[in-house]
Order: C-alpha cells, then structure tokens, then sequence
C-alpha cells in the first residue's frame, strides 16, 4: 500500500478503535458489526466488479455457504469454529472454480446469469434440504468464535474482531491491486486483446479473481453464523445478492474503498429510516414499509444519475475540485498583490 | 529455406464467404525484418491476427521455429516468443507509461494470486525485477521522462513507440508490427525506423506491416506482396520496386 491508501488505512484503522468508544448502546454496535460482515463480502466483490469487470449477482450464496458449512459443522457436528470457517473457504473454491470456469471462457456477462441461477439453486436448497439445513426453522446453538481460548463474548471484541478482519481484507485487496497480478488484470480491463497479446491467460486471471471474492464472502457468511449463533435461510435470497451488487455500485466499482462506503451506507440506512419514520409519526404520517422501497430507489437512482462513479469518487472528486478552485483563487489574489 | 523461424503453409481464413487469405504460404527468414505490403483490405492484418492466436485458420497450418500454432491461444503463443503491437494502437490508457511496460514482464515474473494477496513482502525481489527491467525499455525507447504520465494522455507517436516496448518487455524472438508508422509525422517516422533497426540488431526477428513505402523500401531485407488475400510477389526490396505485378496491383491498370 502506498501514499494515499496507506493514509486511509490508517484512518480506518483510528476508526474502528474508536469507534466503540462513540458509539455505546449495543444494538448500533450490532448495526456496525452487521456492516462488518457486508463490507467484507463487498470489498471481494468490489475485486471481481471493479477489477476484473465481471459481475455477479449470486454472492449472497457464497455468504449462505459460509454461514452453514460454519452452522453445520459447529452446532451438529462440534467441529472448531476456525476449521469449519476453513471448511466454508475450501468449498466456495471448488465451487466458483466450477461455475467460473465455463462462465468466464466466454466473452461478456455469462457469468452474472450463472451466478444468478446458482443464488436461486442455493436458497432452494437451504429452505429445502431440511436433515441438513434445518430448512425454513434454520440451525440453533452456533458456538461464539474464540480467539486463542478467549471466547469474544461481548459485542465489544466482536466488533473489533469482525472489523479486524475487515481491515485484514482491505490489505489483501490492495496488495493484490499493486501486484503483478492487479496489472495483469487492469491490462485485461484497458484491452483484453493486448493483456493476451503479453500472455495474460484472460479466462484464469477472472477465474481466480472469482474465487478469491467467494472467499471473501465464504468467510462473511462464517463471521456471520458466529455472531448470531443461530441461522435461517431468511437473509440469504437472491435480494441479498442484489443488495451486495448495489452497495458495490452505490460505492463505486473502481475503488475498495467507494465498496466499503458503499457498504456501510447501505448497511445503516435502515436504521435512518426506522429514525425517519418515528418522526413523521411524530408528525402523523403514518410511515409505510413500502416507502423503504421507494426511498432505496430514490437514492439509487439520484447516485446513478449525478454521482456515477459512485459515492466515494463523487466526493472526492468534489473535494478535489473545491480545493483547486481555492488554490486557483488565492493564485488570482496573489497574483493581483505582486 | 532452412533459416526460416515463421512458416505459412497454405494458410486460408475465410470471414463467412470473404476469403481473407488465400491459400498463402510464406517463410520468414531469422534475423531478418520482413514487410508485409498490399493494399488496404489484402489480408494482412488477418495473417498478423492468425499467427498470434487471435483468429483461428479455416485451414493450412503456421509454424514457429518448428512448433505447429494452430489451435493455440494467444496468450500461449505470447508465452512461446511472439511479441506484436496493433493497427489502432491498443495501450492500456489509465495505467502509467511504467506500469503498460510493467505488464509486459508479465511472462518473466511469477507471482501468483496467494503470495500477491497475503504475502507481498515475499515478492519484493520479483517486483524490483519488473521494474528494472521496465526501466530499461523506458530507457530504450526514450521515454523515461515520461515514465509517471498515464499512457492515455501521450501523444500518438509516444503511444506507438510504448507499444513497442511493452512488447519488447517480452522478450519475443518474433515481433510483429502492425502499421507502427501510421499516424506519424515525418520525423516520427525515421525514428520510428531507426527503432526497426535497433530491435533488428538485438536479435529479433521483425515481421512488418506498414503503408509507408519509402520506410518499408529502407528498413525492409524481404518484402511480400499480398492481394486478396494472395501472394504476388516476394524479394528483396529492389526487386519488388520493378515488379511489374505489384505496380499492377498498387496503380492499377
């Protein structure tokens, strides 16, 4: 990491200690960790969206993986915690390998219909597959995570934790951004024809670009499973899929950090809008479930059409400008006074 | 012709019921800078696009030092020492002048997903590597001073010219150009010239696609003609300028 990721990294990392410190009622600090688990899925998507111009709409399957292999193995079969997570990781290898290989062999979106399909595949068989999944009444007495026999009992350390390993994620993605490998994939993105023409096996760099975002959302699913110790297939429809694209897009594609933004707006704004609809209750609106819907869209499409490369770059991008136009200004003044 | 490190044997391609290239069958010589000339739509870009993988022949066979092309892809073919640069020049615009060459070092350098991920401070080396040698290229080519811009914002000549280096980074023992002429100004062009004979001098071998004559006759040991699709004459450059069917075929009768 170099110049100004480095310097935002560290306000991250400034950000998540002190958070907790601001932020002292427990079910916002649960909102946060729930934000966690999104960011960490987005910042692998963000890879595979932003990076190697595919996209998928099939991530929340790769998250409900996560979730049971953790779930399963740790409440059925008693399994450690850490090695079920590991056994959540190795399977969502095996199986983006096996749906991005014959996806992304083609040119253009086959892989968004793959994933696609397979979300609904997953979410069928997680409602379905009842001695497994425990079906629609899901699995109960997941273990908490310890970390070196120290169970992280409070949602304090589970804060911590989970955006540890966000931070962790983070690292990972910008390393392999400044790598041999993230050229290879930018040079794919600026012309596919010359990235091959240098030797760039096209098809195995978005396969394993693939694999890597399943992983991030393998292991945001396990987080998941751990913090509320009990799962159903509830949070893992297509909609979640759809949800994770649109934080990406909301974020901007082109930038992990526009996806964690992204992700932690999208995250908070329910909480926004339960704080909105009690005062317009206040005022005698009756606030309707409905409206989330329509506030959602709203915002979507206002990012769509004025901030298209997303929150992130429509900020600081604006930032740039106001700080030119004042460098520009004080340069005219200090021109007149000479 | 037992030097020769390219082989076209009865190469045909036909795009539906265009016949692109007929039947064709070429040596190029190692050592040696060959031109391919012809008229606009003869086929020549066509033969560039079958020999790197790009479009697969409707029949007949390509051979590179020996190893039979066909069915190869294009990386796989980068990989084996076939460098080439493209007609419309194809930089990758947002990276750096020094990362495009970068990119081209890509087949000298290893790093995989897992160590570039998790463990970059394992790859300094390799990384200093690249950029040692991409340096070099910069150097080269004389675009050092420009090593930071981002490749999109150089003028065209500069773009053709980093083009050129991204695929010597390569280190190809065949590289094959595709108009790199084309676009520049008169004193870009005997540069560009000047450029064909350096790579010429280090040992690779140039198979040349261009427009402008007065280049093609200077720099060129072997030149072929091409139209439709066809082989109409191939020699030294000497001779070609007296051959009655290329003037046939460039002035018409």
């Amino acid at each position: 990491m170099k110049g100004k990721n480095s310097a935002g990294f560290l306000a991250l990392i400034i950000g998540i200690i002190a958070t907790p410190f601001l932020v002292t009622n427990d079910y916002y600090l649960g909102v946060l960790i729930f934000a966690a688990f999104n960011s960490l899925a987005c910042i692998g998507l963000c890879l595979l969206m932003g990076y190697a111009g595919q996209i998928s709409i099939g991530h929340g399957a790769f998250v409900a993986i996560g979730a049971y292999t953790s779930g399963i193995l740790t409440a059925k079969l008693a399994w450690s915690p850490w090695l079920a997570m590991l056994c959540g990781i190795l399977l969502v290898i095996v199986i983006a390998f096996c749906l991005g290989i014959p996806a992304l062999r083609l040119k253009g979106h086959y892989l968004a219909m793959a994933t696609l399909g397979f979300a609904s595949i997953v979410h069928i068989v997680v409602v379905a597959a009842v001695d497994l999944t425990g079906g629609p009444s899901g699995i109960v007495n997941i273990p908490r995570l310890d970390l070196f026999g120290y169970v992280l009992n409070s949602d304090r350390q589970y804060f911590y934790f989970s955006w540890g390993v966000v931070a962790l994620g983070i690292y990972i993605a910008f390393n392999l951004i400044n790598s041999r490998m993230g050229r290879g994939l930018q040079a794919i993105h600026g012309s596919e024809d010359a990235a091959a023409s240098l030797g760039i096996n096209i098809t195995s760099y978005k396969v394993q670009v693939f694999m890597l975002s399943a992983v991030f959302a393998s292991v945001s699913g396990s987080l998941y499973a751990y913090y509320v110790n009990y799962i159903d297939p509830g949070p893992f429809d297509v909609g979640h899929s759809v949800l994770l694209v649109t934080m990406v897009a909301v974020g901007g594609l082109h930038n992990i950090w526009g996806a964690l933004i992204g992700a932690i707006f999208l995250s908070l704004l329910p909480e926004f809008l339960s704080f909105l609809s009690e005062y317009l209750e206040a005022f005698g609106i009756e606030y309707q479930p409905d409206f989330d819907t329509l506030i959602y869209g709203s915002i979507l499409l206002i990012i769509m059409l004025f901030l298209p490369e997303g929150i992130f770059k429509g900020i600081t991008g604006s930032m740039g400008s106001v700080v030119s136009s004042v460098k520009k200004s004080l340069g005219r003044t200090a021109g007149r006074e000479q | 012709m037992s030097n020769s490190i390219l082989e076209l044997e009865m190469l045909r391609k036909n795009f539906g019921g265009v016949v692109a290239v007929s039947d064709l069958s070429l040596h190029i010589e190692k050592g040696c800078v060959t031109s391919l000339i012809g008229p606009n739509g003869a086929g020549k870009t066509t033969i560039f696009n079958l020999v790197t993988g790009f479009v697969e022949p409707s029949s007949g066979q390509i051979k590179f030092a020996g190893r039979r092309l066909t069915k190869m892809k294009p990386h796989t073919i980068a990989s084996i020492g076939i460098g080439r640069t493209f007609q419309n020049v194809q930089i990758f615009p947002k990276m750096s002048v020094m990362e495009n060459i970068m990119v081209g070092r890509h087949l000298r350098s290893r790093a995989g997903i897992f160590y570039s991920s998790v463990l970059p401070p394992f790859l300094r080396k390799e990384e200093k590597k690249i950029q040692e040698a991409a340096e070099k290229q910069l150097h080269f080519l004389g675009l050092a001073q420009h090593a930071h811009l981002p490749a999109g914002s150089l003028p065209l000549g500069n773009q053709r010219m980093l083009e050129i280096a991204r695929a010597l980074a390569l280190e190809p023992r065949l590289l094959l150009l595709d108009e790199p002429a084309s676009g520049l100004n008169a004193r870009e062009t005997i540069a560009m010239g000047e450029l064909i004979e350096k790579i010429k001098q280090m040992n690779i071998t140039v198979l040349l696609v261009e427009h402008d004559m007065e280049l093609v006759m200077d720099i060129s040991d072997y030149v072929a003609v091409i139209n439709f699709g066809r082989l109409i004459a191939e020699g030294p450059p000497a001779e070609i300028q007296e051959n009655r069917d290329v003037i046939t075929a460039y002035l018409g009768e």
